[in-house]
């Protein structure tokens, strides 16, 4: 065994040293490449294929056992997700998830890169660091925590709205309630990732379009609508994009939080996908949900693309 | 008029800072009352009796150790296997020429728009037959070679001079040396934020473990403390010691190395 491994070994070196005339190994490349390649077509690329024939075929627990039963079955599970009201829900949730979660974490994180970048503030590396810990912090605990946080009758949350006068909100227990309270925590969460690229942003808009303004009498309102805006558009399309790819893969907030209740008010589409692949074992069925959310993922990313561009142009 | 703008801008910066960190706070201080003591109301901010009694707990009845040793194994080794599998990548795709060169690398980002829950299924199947399921190399593999790792280790080692590549080269050395002794100390600083990077999206990674683990003792931290909260959901200050001890070793990294994380995060969007 070890003989063989050393000749191998040997082999290999072999492969690496061998040169060509320019004293370039023609071979070296692809030996370093090998592994990448190997692991990522195996284990990424094979799986993606896979899972499409998947979502063709009824792959469930008996499936599981011999392959023999799975039949292919076209685009049956397509179909049944169009009839099927929990596909809906789950849907209907995680759009409410992306396009108000996403906007508000956006907002949240330009204020904050804002607040940093000003002039007038000094210990930038102490609050960017400070607001930068929810992000380090792991999903699950985080999730945990503000379950309590959330608590109806000794929760954090509910105390200090108390002291302003507004009534306790059972906020994980009531439909209408749940999937704000997640966006809050995602808010939370994630505010300090977005931020950290706004600020590399806006410390490259040169300081003179700002002294010009100035000097035309442009005041801060203006300012930030003619030059920071248009300035930071690129910035804006990058978080945008990575942030609505974020979103919709919203999953342990839910899982840990909520279990997708009360009454599915916060049942994701991983969620669900998850729940049907691997708690039932509708893996053919659950394929075709990880599919739909593949298809929506790409068609939200081309038209940030095309909408942005064309906010450039006119 | 500056002095007041000044003051209001603090106040700002000064209270979004305190409602971020206060739930981490919170959790902290919580994870240090007796048991049953944060249900009161108004909710206590800071322990009357400080208490160690919820991390024992955790160590000796509910098998946390075994946890802490799973998430790190799991954590250490997709971080040192990605490092060197993703920077031979880059390597190859930064410093040599070969035919399809170009093209291969745009297929591998454009893999980027797929979502990784796409190829669960499929994945989760083959582990099985191979006997993965519940192993540590099932959890490693996806993690091992990134197309993001790949992508930022080229990024930077572009700006590696050929003239150094060559003099090595007349100097005698092989593809693998020159690679080996020159270009990976060249590329500490790459390596550094890749490894955090690596190491924190690993430690923090949920559903993906979630799936493969399916043997109690076999729990990452994070799918413990989620299967915890069913079991313990009462007993709050518990499950806030068991939140501490799976965010602190992340956290200890961030806060030695949060330069090279920080700067990674810009690279990896102004040049993406």
């Amino acid at each position: 065994m070890i003989d063989r491994m050393i000749s191998f070994i040997k082999k290999i070196r072999a492969k690496f040293t061998s040169t060509s005339s320019t004293g370039y190994s023609k071979r070296a490349p692809y030996l370093f490449l090998t592994p990448a390649l190997f692991m990522i077509t195996v284990f990424f690329f094979f799986p993606v294929v896979a899972a499409l024939f998947m979502s063709f075929t009824d792959f469930d627990i008996y499936g599981l056992s011999d392959i023999g039963f799975v039949r292919f079955i076209g685009l049956s599970n397509y179909a049944d997700l169009l009839n099927d009201p929990l596909f809906w829900t789950a849907l209907k949730n995680t759009f409410y998830f992306v396009l108000v979660g996403g906007p508000l974490s956006i907002a949240v994180s330009l204020g904050a890169a804002l607040l940093i970048n000003s002039r007038l503030v000094r210990f930038k590396s102490f609050f960017r660091l400070m607001y930068f810990v929810p992000v380090v912090a792991t999903l699950v605990s985080v999730a945990v925590v503000w379950r309590y946080i959330y608590h109806p009758r000794f929760g954090l949350l509910n105390f200090a709205l108390d002291k302003i006068g507004i009534e306790p909100i059972d906020w994980l227990g009531d439909p209408v309630w749940a999937m704000p309270a997640i966006i809050l925590l995602a808010v939370w969460k994630n505010f300090g990732f977005n931020m950290i690229i706004f600020i590399a942003g806006l410390q490259n808009i040169p300081e003179e379009l700002y002294e010009a303004a100035r000097i035309d009498g442009a005041n801060a309102v203006s300012q930030f609508k003619s030059i920071t805006l248009p300035m930071l558009a690129p910035t804006m399309l990058f978080v945008g994009i990575i942030t609505m790819i974020g979103y919709f893969q919203l999953f342990a907030e839910p899982y840990v939080m909520t279990q997708g209740g009360p009454v599915n008010s916060t049942l994701s589409i991983v969620l669900y996908m998850y729940q049907e692949g691997f708690r039932w074992w509708n893996m053919g069925y659950s394929a075709s949900l990880a599919f739909v959310l593949f298809l929506i993922i790409f068609i939200g990313t081309l038209i940030q693309l095309r909408v942005q561009k064309r906010g450039y142009e006119g | 008029m500056n002095r007041i703008h000044k003051i209001f801008l603090y106040a700002l910066l000064i209270s979004t800072a305190a409602i971020t960190l206060s739930p981490i706070v919170w959790m902290l201080s919580v994870s240090l009352m007796p048991a049953g003591a944060s249900s009161t109301y108004p909710p206590p901010f800071l322990p009357d009796d400080v208490t160690l009694e919820h991390y024992e707990n955790l160590f000796t009845r509910l098998n946390l150790a075994r946890y802490l040793l799973n998430s790190t194994v799991i954590a250490v080794g997709v971080t040192l296997l990605s490092l060197l599998i993703n920077s031979m990548a880059g390597y190859a795709f930064a410093k040599y020429r070969f035919r399809g060169r170009d093209k291969l690398f745009r297929l591998l980002l454009a893999g980027l728009v797929i979502p990784a829950q796409v190829t669960m299924l499929p994945l989760f199947l083959m582990l099985n037959k191979m006997g993965f399921i519940n192993t540590y190399v099932g959890v490693m593999i996806p993690g091992m070679a990134s197309v993001f790792g790949i992508f930022l280790m080229r990024q930077y080692m572009l700006s590696i001079p050929d003239s150094l590549i060559d003099a090595a080269r007349i100097d005698g050395a092989g593809d693998f040396m020159v690679y080996w002794r020159l270009v990976i100390p060249l590329c500490k600083p790459i390596f550094v934020t890749l490894a955090i990077f690596t190491f924190m999206g690993t430690w923090n990674d949920f559903l993906w473990p979630l799936i493969v683990m399916t043997d109690d003792s076999m729990y990452t931290l994070p799918v413990a403390l989620a299967n915890l909260m069913g079991e313990h959901a009462q007993d709050t200050e518990l499950m806030m010691a068991g939140s501490v001890l799976t965010i602190l070793p992340v956290m200890l990294v961030f806060m030695v190395l949060q330069k090279y994380y920080i700067q990674g995060i810009m690279m990896g969007s102004v040049k993406g």
